[in-house]
């Protein structure tokens, strides 16, 4: 049986404790609700993009001329997993859940016998899949200096991932971020971004059936397209990611802070009953002292 | 008849309002745009776009970067990476 002191002092830390997670959880609930607007007002672009992405596509698709980024290198031998995590923890299994759906991407990958390279954005992923693939960590991209993604950081990533791709490095890329459903699920993601993957949006309404002039031609504007809607799918991810991160950080610091009231009770209880039996004890002694006279 | 504008970046939603006309600078041009012009599509060098709120108004320029221009029936909407208010 624990002393009293000791009970005291456990008490104590977890009250401490239940501070911490309960301040967490509140600046997560704060940070979730910018950060779903923040994904809401992006929605409209990527939106738009998408819809002019695939009224487009459907006219070069097939076509032996159409860009690079979009018809492929023409294997899928290689492929690079870029995996988006964040850079702070306290979020429940926010993190391992993408670095899994990731790790297990690339096993059956690997099984298959293809090669897998990593490209990481944030931190929080490397040291698991480090050990996994100690050898194909192709690059980082630090996020620890960003507060909130924004489209510089995924023009920068974008461009990256462009540059390696026409360098021929690899010749598919998939990205793993986890999707916001709500504050509750967070689904772990795996989406192809090159070759970028026709939208599968109806095109605009009006530029079916009536005839669109395009200034300059058709293959031109895709092929100044396809790298900013890759851009703009890599910014959805990572608002996304963000979005998620914090209802996850959310979520799984009400739980802690519920179970630390939890612990409280059970140890407040257990404080009491030895108090009391310390006290009877005493009485007892005291009790027994008197009548011996 | 007015012409149904927005200019839309990453971030947000910039403009959405009805005006007289705009001047988007095409790759391959300035071209103005009216309420009712043919389906288009073009990309645009970094410069400013013109907004003519009523005829003969004094423009409005907002400065967009990495841009691209699209007229269907709804008007006309610029997808552009930056904008500089």
């Amino acid at each position: 049986m624990a002393s009293l002191k000791e009970l005291k002092g456990r008490i104590n830390s977890v009250k401490s404790t239940r501070k911490i997670t309960k301040a967490k959880q509140m600046v997560a609930a704060a940070k979730l609700r910018k950060a779903q607007a923040a994904a809401e007002s992006a929605r409209a672009y990527a939106e738009r993009l998408a819809g002019v992405m695939a009224s487009l596509s459907g006219k070069v698709a097939g076509q032996a001329n159409a860009p690079l980024l979009m018809r492929g290198t023409g294997a899928d031998n290689r492929h690079l997993l870029v995996v988006a995590n964040s850079d702070k923890g306290l979020a429940g299994a926010f993190n391992s859940n993408i670095v899994r759906a990731a790790l297990l991407k690339a096993h059956e990958l690997e099984a298959a016998g293809n090669s897998v390279e990593f490209y990481l954005i944030g931190r929080k992923g490397r040291p698991v899949i480090r050990r996994a693939f100690p050898e194909q960590i192709t690059a980082q991209f630090d996020t620890s200096e960003i507060r909130n993604p924004g489209f510089a950081e995924a023009e920068r990533i974008a461009d990256e991932l462009v540059a390696m791709y026409e360098a021929g490095r690899f010749d598919v890329a998939h990205l793993f971020f986890s999707r916001f459903r709500s504050a509750l699920v967070q689904e772990p993601t795996v989406q192809q971004i090159i070759p970028v993957p026709a939208p599968t949006v109806a095109p605009v309404a009006g530029s079916a059936d009536a005839v669109v002039e395009y200034e300059p031609g058709e293959e031109e504007i895709l092929a100044e397209l396809l790298p900013r809607y890759l851009k703009t799918r890599i910014f959805g991810a990572l608002l996304e990611n963000a979005a998620s991160e914090q209802g996850a950080s959310m979520t799984a610091m009400d739980n802690a802070t519920r179970n630390a009231g939890d612990l409280i009770n059970s140890l407040t209880i257990q404080y009491n009953r030895s108090r009391q039996a310390a006290i009877t004890t005493e009485l007892i002694e005291i009790i027994a002292g008197a009548e011996a006279l | 008849m007015p012409l149904h504008f927005e200019l839309v970046t990453p971030a947000k939603l910039v403009r959405s309002e009805e005006v007289h006309m705009v001047v988007v600078p095409g790759t391959e041009g300035e071209f103005g745009v009216l309420e009712g012009h043919a389906p288009f599509m073009s990309t645009i060098r970094d410069g400013a776009v013109q907004v003519f709120r009523t005829e003969g108004a004094t423009p409005e320029l907002i400065q967009v970067r990495g841009g691209f221009a699209e007229v269907g029936d709804k008007g006309l909407t610029v997808l552009a990476e930056h904008v500089e208010d």
